[in-house]
């Protein structure tokens, strides 16, 4: 048994890190829903979910117990395979591109075996991604074209034209830190960031935001909100328009097919924080310079308060069930926090992931605070402000740092 | 039967049952749809040669970009299912023999040439991507920029044909 397990080891890890990512990415994206409800409630002064379990913290089960069982009605004059396909094709693709992403720089030892965290390591990680985006058209089309209904046609031919629009900005506003590092794979891109930049310091001075030849602040602008548009969040949410389209290419679907659409959305937009923090923001890399080494003690001096935070409010909550569980959870973390000091090799490994998360969790944030301040845009202004300003904006972005490169040489 | 050669015949596979789907579906969206399919398979092939960067193209631009655009286009007009007339005259004492003896031809070519007996070429040298844009922008420079010039071209031909007349 052991043997077989060591003969395929490389498939078999491989299968379970896929198994693993995707209940962490699932998870991940019900409980974000839970933290934009909370956000943008806590914005419109309000108090969001909080009747099913403490804090409303088991709303998303509930929600997808809701999805599970709902009636799932077929609209009559469907284009049945298409209209199967489509929701299966978003949520898909969705899924395949954050297999590309690497979440640590060091890999686990087990067994003989070094199992880096991430699936796969490709030497053409952003252009891969660009792939997977490119195909995530079809999803939203194809459903607004085979509801047979006027609303998610019109949703569909909305949202086909204002993704086709954006995936220009989306990969033009990449090729300056492209440039920089002159590879394609985002685990070099990384690398690259760590060395002096700016004035020579290390640390946030060396992310591409800030270093390199020519600091990539408009191609890091122009790529999110490149991508804010391309996962169709507000404000460029008019594929679901809800006063004018109903709800745009998912009206007519019901249910977990439904759900489906709604998870795709969201592991988008954890793919694209991914992808902003890995190319403009330095990825798993410390903003501090190595020189600081009492840094290496952020994760417990961050987990230890809130663990005690949990705890405290939790006893003085008002139903006897979160009054056990919101302490047991704060013990945990506490916990958590104390083991990280103690052991300095698990507090080292856990650095790397410890910041790329961070960095994530920021830009989900600011989705929602987006979500939660922004109205949205009129569909001509939509077209007008990606055509003509934000990709010229990306071309000037890419002549001048290509200049500055030739000229310049690489910092 | 070692891995590689089960992906390519997979992929193989998929990719002339497509384009035999995409020539039998009366649909438009169908048919895009499996245009679609021999595109991603196409890509898939070209990967398991090594070449990383021409498959990744091949999606984003064949794949991705122009493929929605035929989708947009077919949303757009609405077309419905097309109508199925007989096959001509032509096509039936003409078409069928030469397609045949095309085909016979190719596949003769494919089977004597050196490369046959080795089965598919497999990821041995991976091609890497400064390679190829060494040879685009620095040995072939003058051939593509003046495709860039033919694109940009019909282009501009396209507008000026999609003008309202005055």
């Amino acid at each position: 048994m052991i043997n077989f397990l060591d003969q395929h080891a490389e498939i078999i890890i491989t299968i379970v890190k896929i198994a693993l990512l995707l209940f962490v990415v699932l998870t991940v994206n019900a409980y974000l829903t839970w933290f934009e409800r909370k956000v943008v409630a806590h914005i419109q002064s309000r108090w969001g979910p909080h009747r099913v379990g403490p804090h409303g913290l088991l709303q998303p089960l509930a929600d997808g117990l809701k999805f599970l069982f709902k009636e799932d009605p077929t609209p009559t004059g469907v284009s049945k395979f298409v209209y199967y396909l489509a929701p299966l094709l978003a949520l898909a693709l969705a899924l395949t591109s954050i297999g590309v992403i690497p979440f640590g720089p060091d890999p686990l030892h087990f067994r003989g075996h070094d199992i880096y965290l991430g699936i796969a390591d490709l030497n053409i990680g952003v252009l891969a991604l660009f792939a997977i985006t490119a195909l995530g058209v079809y999803g939203v089309a194809l459903a607004g074209w085979s509801s047979n209904s006027k609303y998610p046609l019109l949703g569909g031919l909305r949202s086909s034209a204002q993704m086709v629009s954006y995936e220009l900005t989306l990969t033009m506003s990449v090729v300056g830190v492209l440039l920089t590092a002159s590879s394609f794979s985002l685990r070099d891109i990384i690398n690259n960031q760590a060395g002096p930049g700016l004035f020579g310091w290390h640390g946030i001075f060396g992310w591409s935001i800030l270093a390199g030849p020519f600091p990539q602040i408009i191609g890091f602008l122009c790529f999110f909100t490149a991508a804010v548009a391309e996962t169709n969040r507000v404000p460029f949410d008019l594929p679901e328009a809800e006063s004018e389209l109903v709800a745009g290419f998912h009206t007519e679907y019901a249910s977990f097919k439904f759900a489906m659409f709604f998870i795709a959305e969201y592991t988008s937009m954890i793919t694209v924080s991914c992808l902003c923090s890995i190319l403009f923001f330095g990825g798993w890399l410390s903003p501090f310079p190595p020189g600081w080494t009492f840094t290496v003690y952020l994760p417990s001096i961050i987990l230890i308060p809130s663990g005690l935070w949990l705890i405290w409010d939790g006893m003085r909550y008002e139903t006897i069930f979160g009054r056990l569980i919101l302490p047991a959870v704060g013990t945990v973390i506490t916990i958590l926090g104390i083991a990280f000091i103690l052991l300095p090799a698990v507090n080292l490994f856990i650095q790397g992931p410890f910041w790329f998360l961070s960095k994530i969790f920021v830009f989900l944030f600011v989705y929602v605070w987006m979500r939660g301040t922004l109205p949205r845009f009129r569909y001509d202004q939509l077209m007008a402000f990606g055509w003509k300003l934000l990709l010229p904006a990306s071309l000037a972005n890419v002549v001048l740092t290509a200049t500055l490169i030739l000229f310049g040489g690489r910092s | 039967m070692n891995v590689p050669l089960i992906i390519f015949f997979v992929l193989a596979a998929m990719c002339v049952l497509g384009a035999v789907s995409l020539i039998l579906q009366r649909h438009p969206i169908h048919s895009a749809l499996s245009l679609i399919v021999v595109m991603v398979a196409l890509a898939g092939l070209y990967l398991l040669m090594g070449a990383e960067f021409v498959a990744a193209v091949q999606i984003i631009v064949y794949g991705g970009a122009i493929m929605v655009l035929f989708v947009f286009v077919i949303m757009l007009l609405n077309a419905g299912v097309e109508e199925r007339t007989n096959m001509s005259k032509l096509a039936g004492f003409a078409g069928i023999p030469l397609a045949v003896a095309l085909t016979g031809f190719l596949a003769a070519a494919v089977a004597r040439s050196a490369d046959a007996s080795q089965g598919p070429l497999v990821a041995g040298a991976v091609a890497p991507t400064k390679t190829l844009s060494m040879l685009l922008f620095q040995d072939f420079v003058y051939p593509f920029e003046l495709t860039s010039f033919l694109i940009l071209i019909a282009i501009l031909g396209a507008i000026v044909l999609a003008q309202p007349e005055k």
